[in-house]
Order: C-alpha cells, then sequence, then structure tokens
C-alpha cells in the first residue's frame, strides 16, 4: 500500500513541474512572438529555468522512490 | 559521392534498421522463447539495470550468459584480490528472511572467496555461518572494506580516458600549427570549449579572475556529457551519473572550489547580508549557512535523478514486451523508446551544461568584488 502513496505523491511533484514549465513555455513563446530578434537569449533562458524546475520536480519524485522501496 | 535523393533514402533505410534493431530487444529472443521460469518482476529488473554490479553482463541469460568478472579487492586484515566468478558460479544458498519469513537467495563463494557471500551486490564476511537477512536487510554479518573494480570503476576509466584521448588530440593540433583555425577532432571540441569558456565561465564569474577556474569547468563539463552519453548506449552502458555516489563527489568538488576561492565580500554577504534589518539577522544566518550546503546537494540530486529517471523510463517501455511475453508489443514500445532515447540525448547535454553554469554561478558569487 504504501507503494501505490509513494507513486501519488511522485505524481504530484511532477504535475507542479508540469504546470511551472508550460508557464514557461508559454511566457517564452509570447517572448519570441513580441520580439523575435530576441529568440536565441529567451531560449537559453528558458531552457535553464526549465531544468532548473525539473530539478525541484526530481527531489519529489527521489522521495517518491525512497518512500516506494523498502 | 551519391546524389542526393538516393542519399536521402539510404539515410532514412539506415534510421528504420536502427529502429528496429534497438540492441534491447535482442534480449527477449534468449527469455520469452517458451522458458517459464519465474514470473517477470518489473522493479527487481529496473533495478538491477540501473544499480552497480561486480560483474558486467554483456547479453544472455542471467547466470548462463556471457558477462565480464570484474576484479574483487576486499580488504579484511589483509587485501583480498579474486575474480568476481568465484562468487556468481559459487554455492546458491536458500535461506529465509527471519522477520518476513520469505524465501531470499545469495551466492556463496567457492576457492579464493571462502567464507564470503554476496546479497545484492554487497560482500559479507560469513566465515562458517550464514548471512543473517532481516526485513530484506542483512544484519549482524560484517563487511569487509569493498574497493573492488565495479562497472562504474570500469567505465569511469572508460571515461577518462576518452576524455585524454579526445582532448590530448586536440591540444597536439593547436600545439603543432600554433593558433589557426582547428583540423582534425580539434574542429568538433573547439565549439564545445569556446562555448564553456565564453558563456559559462565568462559570463558568470568576474572577468578578471576567470581563467584560474575555466580548466575546473571544462573538466566538469566533458566528463558529466561523457558519462552521460556512455550511459546511454543500450546494451552494454552503466549508469554512472545516475549512481547518487558519483554525483555526490561531483557536488563536493564544487563545494569545495567555491569555498577554497571565496573571499571576504563571499562572507559579508552571508552574516550580514546587505539591506536586511539587524533584528532579523538571527534567523538570516542559519539560512544562509544552510544556503551554503543546500545549493550543492540540489546540482547532486538534479544531476542523479534526470539520468535515473531516463534510465528507469526507458527500461521500463522495454519492459512491457517481457511482461506480456509477445514480440508484437515491440512494435509500441520499441519506437516509444527510441523517442526518450533521443530526449535522453538531450538532457545529457543539458544536464551536463546546467552543471557546469550552476558551478560557474556559485563561483561567481564567492569571488565577487563588492560594489561598495
Amino acid at each position: 500500500m504504501y507503494g501505490s502513496i509513494a507513486a501519488i505523491a511522485a505524481g504530484l511533484a511532477v504535475l507542479g513541474a508540469g504546470i511551472g514549465i508550460g508557464q514557461i513555455g508559454g511566457k517564452a513563446v509570447e517572448g519570441i512572438a513580441r520580439n523575435p530578434e530576441a529568440s536565441g537569449k529567451i531560449t537559453t533562458t528558458m531552457i535553464i529555468a526549465a531544468a532548473l524546475i525539473e530539478g525541484v520536480a526530481l527531489f519529489g519524485v527521489v522521495v517518491g522512490f525512497l518512500g516506494g522501496a523498502k | 559521392m551519391l546524389e542526393k535523393s538516393r542519399l536521402k533514402s539510404l539515410f532514412i533505410a539506415l534510421l528504420v534498421v536502427l529502429s528496429l534493431t534497438n540492441g534491447k530487444a535482442h534480449a527477449s529472443d534468449a527469455n520469452g522463447s517458451g522458458e517459464e521460469q519465474e514470473a517477470f518482476n518489473v522493479s527487481e529488473t529496473i533495478m538491477h539495470h540501473i544499480k552497480d554490479a561486480h560483474k558486467w553482463h554483456l547479453w544472455g541469460n542471467e547466470h548462463k550468459g556471457t558477462s565480464i568478472y570484474l576484479p574483487i579487492i576486499i580488504y579484511n586484515k589483509g587485501f583480498k584480490v579474486f575474480s568476481s566468478y568465484h562468487f556468481y558460479h559459487g554455492n546458491e544458498i536458500q535461506a529465509f528472511d527471519q522477520k518476513t519469513l520469505k524465501p531470499v537467495k545469495y551466492m556463496s563463494g567457492v576457492g579464493p572467496a571462502q567464507g564470503y557471500a554476496i546479497y545484492h551486490e554487497k560482500i559479507y564476511f560469513i566465515g562458517n555461518g550464514a548471512l543473517m537477512i532481516e526485513d530484506g536487510h542483512v544484519v549482524g554479518n560484517e563487511k569487509p572494506l569493498d574497493l573492488s573494480i565495479t562497472k562504474n570503476v570500469v567505465f569511469m576509466f572508460l571515461a577518462c580516458i576518452i576524455l585524454c584521448v579526445l582532448l590530448f588530440a586536440s591540444a597536439k593540433v593547436y600545439r603543432r600549427n600554433g593558433a589557426i583555425a582547428p583540423k582534425g577532432i580539434a574542429k568538433f571540441i573547439e565549439p564545445l570549449v569556446v562555448f564553456v569558456r565564453d558563456d559559462v565561465a565568462k559570463e558568470n564569474i568576474d572577468e578578471h579572475k576567470y581563467h584560474k577556474y575555466v580548466p575546473y569547468l571544462l573538466t566538469i563539463f566533458f566528463f558529466i556529457l561523457i558519462c552521460n552519453l556512455l550511459g546511454s548506449v543500450p546494451l552494454i552502458g552503466a549508469n554512472l551519473t545516475g549512481n547518487i555516489s558519483v554525483t555526490l563527489f561531483l557536488a563536493t568538488c564544487t563545494l569545495l572550489v567555491t569555498l577554497f576561492s571565496s573571499n571576504k565580500n563571499y562572507w559579508k554577504h552571508i552574516f550580514a547580508t546587505p539591506g536586511v534589518p539587524v533584528a532579523l539577522l538571527p534567523i538570516m544566518i542559519p539560512i544562509e549557512l544552510l544556503g551554503i550546503f543546500t545549493k550543492p546537494f540540489a546540482l547532486m540530486i538534479r544531476l542523479f535523478a534526470n539520468i535515473t529517471a531516463g534510465h528507469v523510463i526507458i527500461l521500463a517501455l522495454i519492459s512491457i514486451i517481457f511482461i506480456n511475453k509477445n514480440i508484437a508489443w515491440g512494435a509500441l514500445s520499441v519506437p516509444m523508446a527510441l523517442f526518450i532515447s533521443f530526449l535522453e540525448l538531450l538532457v545529457a547535454f543539458l544536464q551536463a551544461y546546467l552543471f557546469a553554469m550552476l558551478s560557474a554561478l556559485f563561483i561567481g558569487a564567492a569571488v565577487e568584488e563588492g560594489h561598495h
């Protein structure tokens, strides 16, 4: 039973990451639409921010792993 | 050279062939052809492929297939060196978990490995007795100091050799010809090196001081990149950067470089953050002190979790074939695994870049001169 609670916990963490990275992607696309010349810088910033948020989400997944394994 | 349309069709054919013969799919022939030993345990298989091992399992069945048996070096009142063959082809002992009363199996060594047993890839000293297993863990048996050359160590050596060969060959081009447009392997390495020097080091570290840290950042970047890429090789890759000890060491290196190059300004920012009213300082100081350690900790977890998660996803997708014991499921799972493998390539580059960039950021914060 604890395995499935751990799985739900990991899923919730990924939910937060999905919302966050989705927002970043959306704002990045808006920024590029407004200013196509800055697309290189915007893309780089977007990728960095996405990787940082993914790091936090993977904290949650790792804790899920720890909870699921005995 | 072939004309363009023939080249295109050749390329597409190659891509199709490569996607169909994704190395892992071959493993199903050895197992699923009617031999029903035990139910296929997905999580155990995945854990086995992610963890370190004392033998390098190439192909075939777990026990009878082809593996390279790596040397075991243990220290228990004296060094003992022997091949892990004596463990993996030793006596298989059936025992019972003393708490959950479930049957467990462990291998006891023969020959030079007499008196030791291996359980879940960890070595224990048993003498003439037996392993006492309780609730999945071994209690009561002591562990000798294990300095073996395991699969991860072999891959680290391999990564170092690849690094040295690539970079010394590039350096030779410049040493022989001076500062020219590069030829040979340097054509591939130079953009990466210039990228790390300009966009990672110069951006984040003070302009007069970044020279000292470029070698460290280059080492981190190339080492993590090559280790990630080695881990993605289908049949024979080892999960190197997905091992938390390896990433722990890399993060500790960053922490040490940051601490040893910190100046007075950095510590002033930690103990008396400018702009903070004095009444809040008792709260801010512990937080800042903890912050010194949480930043490399996040580096460690980020790299470990990204790479391990990628491997787990690919293994789980391939396991779909084994769970359903029908190779027709390969039509679904191999293209998905191929797509995730491409994503893994991107993640390999991205994580290497991110680790180097965040290291540069921390070092930059440590050597920053104050404005006042």
